[in-house]
């Protein structure tokens, strides 16, 4: 004796959107009625367990039914399977394609192939989050990026357009595609500390100005590839630490601005041509892979841990980076001002971003 | 050669992937007509082709194009292997053929294939040139409309009903021909949906024939039906009511009475006719009652009390007895049972009537028809074991049993002498018309005019009307429920075009029905049906309805009408339940009242129809759904014997489903049904019967005693306690839900009114004591101790059973209400949001599974089926789930399919305005009136037909009808609507938002068109779906034709396709996928009276296959919300309306 057939299908499809987060967060049909009805939903209509669990399994149905469509999001508006209001097709979409950062913090900067798929189930320990929800996040991830990486034009607006997200959510799925084709090296134990959206803070600086489409929003190849020349002219700047007398006015420059203003002055003046020799060096290796792929974790190691071991305070680092880079327009031998400022800026946020416990 | 048929493939998208190496496809089309076929280029490597291709044009006689479909097949190019089919679309084109229903069909449809479902959609478009074939001896009906709604459509006006017309047409079932063993399930498939298309097609065209021949022009209420007989065929039949309709287009046509056929001439002929208030009257009142008409209103009583009255002995009579008399009624002379004694029938009150067996060795075998007619009052068991039973007073006469068996001579009945079947002896009277009784009664005039009605009736083969909703005035008494079943032997139809056998059968049973209503004293049968349910060879045959008497009004022109004016006098709110008896041959004491809302005419106590509740009918409270379910094992037999077995169990079926039926309508605190479905399915090991109906607590009628329940022989205290808790239960439940329907009948008023016609009252009074002067009974009755109380003894574990079937079924959550008929009394205020939706269980049973264990599982399946849809659709609360349509199936052996189609449809909390002050307004007339009834009369008249005809209602009373006439007006501006639309298509574009708002007049097509290729966004147009006619908050201001169709689908590879859920969920919405898809292409925004026709699923899990056959049917329209009506019109308002605004006060 079973129920050997249930369904249910309305002219306008009937989503549930709690029960859509529990499907998209992997549960099973048994699990997700658990839940539900520990959160009360017997006492909505007079229900029972038979009904909750008929209304769970064929809403996960409709669900694994909308799935396809909702893999290539232009398509939900002009299929005719399910009639799904406007508002309510956002919602599906955007809820498809949100992930969790502790999931993306994860996978960031790991090659989005099919070996990388195996240690989904690694990561489905680590977090937590049911591997069938890691499966999905990662496909996600791995959809958008093959998408986009044949695209023509700025990334998060091309993300937008294909997979009809929302700005922000756009954003982190741009952060994610730069990462996976830049290769950032993001999983180190010493990178451990920073979060999914650190980077994705840094990756959207980086984006938005040091890439080919920053320059240029015409260009013809994926804005997602730092711009070549500008990585070449960063080789200029190493002028400010091999010069000697321009690295002493350097400093000079900036202890005169920032005597008194900061707490750690002594350990700063001390520093001074250790922290500026490893900025300058770091932006002089970037046109090397390896060592572009490094970039965050020598941001930590060479800038971020020595500050931190000497108790500076974000404020001290604030001030000092504004004086340290606006102090080299001072310097009238320096003559790569613009490629500096460009350099800097980026530097700065993300250093900022990333100076946290 | 009087037709054109041109086709342009545009364009395609969504293609499936036919090519693995590249990923791509090299798609074309094929057009085919009849015989012609066209092709369109290849278009290579694209899942997205733009064909682009010329203007196909076939040119064919206009039958074809009755019966064929357009059919586009789109296919994959493979250069060195045969092609590949992608899918298929079939157009029917004849939406096309009608002047006023769609001119093009134009848009995104669905591509489908049997096997893989939608494949893509492919962008078409449709047009006709049609030539006017002035042959008179044509074999086409181009321009009849076929409408699925059961009322007169929204925007056309009935002129006439002719009646009803049939047609059927047979073949064989591809799927069981010779060639389907080397065939693929593919082609297979195929080839019977295009025969079912075909067979529809030259159905339609059929009726349209005939329709045509009686000077019809349109056809309502049409229900096509298949029967897939297996082995011996495919059957395809029709049903509907021809009409000659006329479409409310010009603007004074809207100003005239909607419901008169020709105004002018009543102007002429009848001097009350002038615009006052008491001329506007004649559209809703009936008749005076004259003799035939009350009669027929005697049976009505007589179906359900009877029922009831006969429900006492049942339990009092055991199995044994029972048998025993089944085996007397071969005896009874007048009974044919004795010709195929096989066949004997163990219930005496059930008709019998049994043809000869036919020629053919297996056909027609055994032909069992019954009927629930006259019936329930002579029970078996009854007579012998409980002969002073107090609630049958009436002593048995000679005459009753002379008029019965006169009336029907093939009748068997055993014992008049113990039954209470009074009402029998009216029976002579009623079937011939105006008996004698009628000249006393009413004016020789009216007797002559109900004369003039019935033969105007007569002429027709068949009375019927599929309607189950009728213009006012149309309809003027309703009798009670008529059926007939038939139990028949399937064999190979031998001749696809003469379809004699089939035809000969439902002939039998709508002679049934015909001579069922005639012995109710009706003329007419409304709300007429038929179904069957087909189990191997063997096939139950079912017809239904309501027996009523209609005004001919709608049947006959002209001359009638001045006699019409001598019988305005009853009220529309209570007319058709009247019993007007005369007062010194009461038959039925017990069961008679004074009207509750006019007190002038008598009434039953309980009525049960197959018809919507009549909108102008008094209505206490609100209504609610109420199922009667059955379960019966039956012995595995085959052939004759298996229909034996199967005729032989049915009357207990239906008995007992009335039976359940009448105790949870009591249960309710309710006293009718309407909308009422009983549907008998048959299976190898069983019978499921499934009655479901809407209670309503009638004003006219009397409030519903309590339940009581007796221990046949209280011996022992725990069983007594055991009876007293239950009956402190029921007792409990039906106050319950009285609270819960606001069911609040207005008990006060007997006294604040006093009645007008004292006398008789108490006179009915006393009867009613003594029907139920049982001392034993009124010992216990503590709650209801005034009103009659319904008996139910328990005595066998078989009726606790029953009372505890009862108990069990659980009420309506909070917030919902539900109803099987298109409205729910007592809310009004809908807002636009609706949700149609289909739900199907299927349920495994264990074998030997007892009768009452099969009962609380088919009982617990309904129950948690409904339990589940609340819980669905709790977002919409407050909602009602209007025209909930459960159909039953047994697919299997042990397997019970339920199928529920249903929209539910939300309304705002608040107590609409119209209500709120027609309530006061009714209490402010019961103070007024105290003593003069008349006024109360003319007042609620003067409400009633301000609302309908906005020229003459006066200001004062205006507020009680603005609901109404608010769709009215809106009527009008349909009007100021088109001729805007009609500036705007010559050119002179005003860049308004008025633009927008005509839009969905028939320009909308062409907007929807226009959005669908300029914004790839949200382009699909919605199109919402119901099986109601109507679209709350929205006015239909165009049908674009019928939508009928079928598919099949199958699978084997049922797993990867989610199981059989998966499966048919999966088949359901491409259904629906492909109902809109056509809809819009009609260029129509909404489906009506939707219904899902058959939902046939097989499944063979061990095979990892499935099939699945869907065939649902429409009316496309195209609607204009209210407000955007009213929106737009404000800027026109000024400019040319004063006329309609008349009936306006606020």
């Amino acid at each position: 004796m079973s129920m050997e057939l249930d369904v249910f299908v309305g002219n306008t499809t009937v989503l549930d959107q709690d029960v859509y987060q529990l499907w998209l967060d992997g549960h099973t049909v048994s699990d997700a009625v658990r839940i539900r009805m520990e959160a009360g939903a017997l006492q909505e209509c007079e229900a029972n367990a038979e009904v909750l669990h008929s209304d769970t399994t064929d809403q996960f149905r409709t669900f694994q039914m909308c799935e396809r469509l909702l893999q290539s999001p232009s398509k939900v508006a002009n299929q005719l399977l399910f009639q799904i209001p406007p508002h309510r097709q956002t919602m599906l979409i955007e809820r498809y394609y949100e992930f969790d950062s502790v999931f993306a913090r994860e996978v960031l900067g790991k090659k989005l192939s099919k070996g990388t798929k195996k240690d989904l189930d690694d990561i489905s320990s680590k977090t937590g989050i049911a591997l069938k929800s890691c499966r999905r996040q990662f496909d996600n991830f791995k959809r958008v990026f093959k998408v986009v990486e044949e695209l023509k034009g700025p990334l998060v607006e091309n993300i937008q357009r294909h997979f009809l997200l929302s700005d922000v959510l756009a954003r982190d799925y741009a952060a994610i595609v730069f990462f996976a084709n830049s290769r950032f090296e993001a999983g180190k134990r010493k990178l451990q500390y920073l979060s999914f959206q650190d980077f994705a803070f840094c990756a959207g600086q980086l984006i938005s100005y040091w890439t080919v489409g920053a320059v240029d929003n015409m260009m013809e190849d994926l804005d997602v590839d730092l711009e070549k020349d500008f990585l070449h002219d960063l080789k200029d700047l190493k002028v400010l630490v091999n010069d000697k007398d321009m690295l002493d006015q350097h400093k000079s420059l900036v202890c005169a601005q920032l005597r008194g203003k900061i707490k750690v002055f002594s350990e700063m003046e001390a520093n001074f041509k250790n922290l500026s020799r490893a900025l300058v060096n770091i932006a002089s290796k970037l046109t090397h892979t390896k060592d572009f792929r490094d970039l965050f974790i020598d941001l930590v190691e060479k800038l971020i841990e020595p500050c931190r071991s000497d108790k500076w305070t974000i404020g001290d680092l604030r001030l000092f980076l504004k004086h340290y880079s606006s102090s080299v327009h001072m310097l009238e031998a320096f003559r790569h001002q613009v490629i500096w400022d460009r350099y800097m800026s980026v530097i700065k946020s993300c250093i900022l971003k990333m100076y946290h416990d | 050669m009087p037709g054109k048929l041109k086709a342009k493939i545009v364009a395609g998208r969504h293609l499936p992937v036919m090519d693995r190496a590249s990923d791509l496809t090299d798609a074309f089309v094929e057009v085919k007509f009849g015989n012609t076929t066209f092709k369109t280029d290849v278009y290579p490597k694209s899942l997205n082709p733009q064909w682009n291709s010329e203007w196909f044009k076939f040119e064919v006689d206009d039958e074809d194009l009755q019966d064929e479909p357009l059919q586009i097949t789109v296919l994959d190019h493979d250069t060195y292997s045969a092609n590949d089919a992608i899918g298929k679309v079939y157009i029917d084109i004849d939406p096309l053929l009608c002047s006023e229903a769609a001119t093009v069909i134009s848009g995104w449809l669905p591509i489908y294939d049997t096997i893989h479902g939608i494949r893509g959609e492919i962008n078409v478009l449709v047009k006709v040139d049609l030539f006017n074939d002035l042959n008179r001896f044509r074999q086409s009906s181009c321009g009849v409309k076929f409408f699925c709604t059961t009322s007169i459509p929204r925007c056309y006006r009935a002129v006439m009903v002719h009646g009803f017309v049939e047609e059927l047409v047979v073949n064989e079932d591809p799927e069981y021909q010779w060639i389907d063993r080397i065939r693929t399930p593919r082609a297979s498939n195929e080839a019977r949906q295009r025969l079912i298309f075909l067979m529809s097609g030259e159905l339609q065209r059929k009726i349209g024939l005939k329709v045509l021949e009686m000077g019809g022009n349109a056809v309502v209420g049409y229900l096509q039906c298949f029967d897939l007989e297996g082995e011996s065929g495919l059957v395809v039949r029709a049903i509907g009511t021809a009409c000659t309709l006329e479409k409310i287009s010009t603007f004074p046509a809207t100003a005239t009475h909607p419901n008169n056929s020709s105004p002018s001439k009543d102007m002429k002929d009848s001097p009350q006719a002038a615009p006052s208030t008491l001329g506007c009257r004649s559209t809703h009142s009936s008749p005076v009652h004259s003799a035939s008409s009350r009669l027929s209103q005697g049976f009505s009583v007589s179906v359900p009390t009877l029922l009831f009255a006969g429900m006492k002995p049942r339990h009092r009579s055991s199995e044994v007895p029972r048998a025993r008399q089944c085996r007397q009624v071969p005896h009874d002379p007048h009974d044919l049972v004795t010709t195929l004694p096989r066949t004997c029938h163990p219930v005496l009150h059930w008709q019998t009537a049994m043809t000869s067996p036919a020629p053919l060795p297996f056909s027609c075998q055994s032909n069992l028809v019954y009927s629930l007619k006259m019936p329930l009052t002579n029970q078996p068991g009854f007579g012998e074991e409980a002969p002073g039973v107090p609630l049958s007073s009436g002593p048995p006469t000679p005459l009753r049993a002379q008029t019965f068996s006169s009336f029907s001579p093939s009748k068997s009945y055993s014992r008049q002498s113990s039954s209470s079947d009074t009402e029998l002896s009216l029976t002579p009277k009623t079937g011939m018309g105006s008996g004698g009784s009628a000249g006393k009664e009413a004016g020789p005039l009216k007797a002559l005019l109900r004369q003039q009605t019935q033969s105007a009736l007569e002429q027709r083969e068949y009375p019927f009307f599929t309607l189950t909703a009728f213009p006012p005035g149309f309809l003027l008494h309703v009798g009670g429920v008529v059926s007939a079943r038939s139990v028949k032997l399937l064999d190979r139809i031998h001749n696809p075009d003469e379809p004699e056998t089939r035809d000969a059968w439902w002939e039998e049973i709508r002679q049934e029905i015909k001579s069922h209503a005639k012995a109710l004293g009706c003329h007419a049968v409304v709300g007429y049906s038929e179904s069957t349910s087909i189990c191997e060879e063997v096939c139950i045959l079912s017809a239904s309805g309501t027996a009523a008497v209609l005004s001919s009004r709608f049947m006959q022109d002209g001359p009638l009408d001045t006699e019409h004016r001598f019988e305005e006098v009853v009220s529309p709110g209570c007319g058709f339940c009247h019993i007007p008896y005369d007062e010194l041959n009461i038959p039925f004491p017990a069961q008679l009242t004074y009207c509750y809302c006019c007190r002038r005419y008598k009434v039953p106590d309980v009525l049960f129809t197959t018809i919507d509740l009549p909108t102008e009918a008094n209505v206490t409270g609100k209504g609610c759904l109420i199922q009667a379910r059955l379960c019966r094992t039956k012995k595995k037999a085959q052939g004759e014997g298996n229909a034996t077995a199967i005729s032989s169990l049915l009357p207990f079926l239906e008995y007992e489903l009335h039976t359940q039926l009448m105790n949870k309508l009591k249960l309710r605190g309710m006293n009718a049904l309407f909308g009422l479905r009983i549907q008998i399915s048959v299976g190898e090991t069983m019978l499921l019967g499934l009655a479901s109906a809407t209670g309503v607590y009638l004003t006219a009628l009397p409030s519903p005693g309590g339940i009581q329940i007796a221990g046949k022989t209280p011996s022992d205290i725990t069983y007594e306690q055991h009876i007293s808790t239950m009956q402190k239960k029921i007792n409990d439940t039906i106050d319950k839900n009285k609270e819960l329907y606001e069911i609040n009948p207005p008990e006060v008023v007997e006294e604040i009114i006093g009645s007008p016609i004292p006398e008789p009252r108490q006179r009915s009074r006393l009867f009613r004591s003594h029907s139920e002067s049982s001392d034993e009974v009124s010992e216990l009755d503590l709650s209801h101790g005034k009103k009659d109380a319904f008996v139910l003894e328990i005595d066998d574990t078989d009726a606790v059973e029953d009372i505890h079937a009862l108990l069990t079924d659980s009420p309506t959550p909070a917030g919902f209400y539900s109803c099987n008929t298109e409205i729910m009394p007592g809310i009004q205020n809908w807002t636009s949001a609706i949700q149609m939706f289909t739900s199907v269980r299927v349920f495994r049973l264990n074998a030997n599974l007892t009768n009452q264990g099969l009962n609380k599982i088919f009982s617990d399946l309904c129950e948690n089926l409904l339990k589940s849809l609340y819980f669905k659709l709790r977002s919409m609360v407050p909602c009602c789930l209007c025209h909930l349509n459960f159909t039953v199936a047994i697919p299997e052996d042990e397997l019970i399919q339920v199928a529920v189609t249903a929209v539910a449809m939300s309304f705002d909390k608040e107590q609409p305005l119209e209500n709120g002050k027609q309530s006061g307004e009714k209490t402010l007339i019961k103070a007024i009136t105290e003593n003069d009834e008349q006024l109360q009369f003319n007042l609620e008249l003067n409400a009633e037909t301000s609302s309908h005809n906005p020229l003459s209602s006066p200001k004062g009373l205006s507020e009680v009808g603005s609901h109404l006439s608010a769709r009215d007006r809106c009527s009008s501006w349909i009007e100021q609507l088109k001729l805007k639309a009609h500036t705007i298509r010559r050119g002179s574009v005003k860049t308004t938002s008025s633009l927008e708002k005509a839009s969905p007049l028939p320009e909308g097509r062409s907007r929807s068109l226009r959005s669908n290729r300029s914004y790839s966004g949200s382009s699909v147009a919605v199109v919402k779906m119901t099986p109601l006619s109507f679209i709350p908050g929205a006015k239909i201001i165009k049908y674009l034709g019928i939508i009928n169709m079928f598919f099949i689908r199958e699978t084997s590879s049922l797993r990867e396709e989610g199981g059989v859920s998966g499966f048919l969920h999966t088949f359901i919405a491409e259904v629906f996928a492909m109902v809109r898809a056509h809809v819009a292409a009609l260029g129509g925004n909404a489906v009506v009276s939707y219904s899902m026709k058959e939902c046939v699923f097989m499944e063979n899990p061990n095979k990892n296959q499935a099939q699945c056959l869907i065939n649902v049917s429409g009316d496309a329209v195209i609607f204009v919300r209210e407000s955007e009506l009213e929106s737009t019109s404000v800027q026109t308002q000024s400019a040319t309306t004063h006329t309609s605004n008349g009936g306006e006060g606020t």
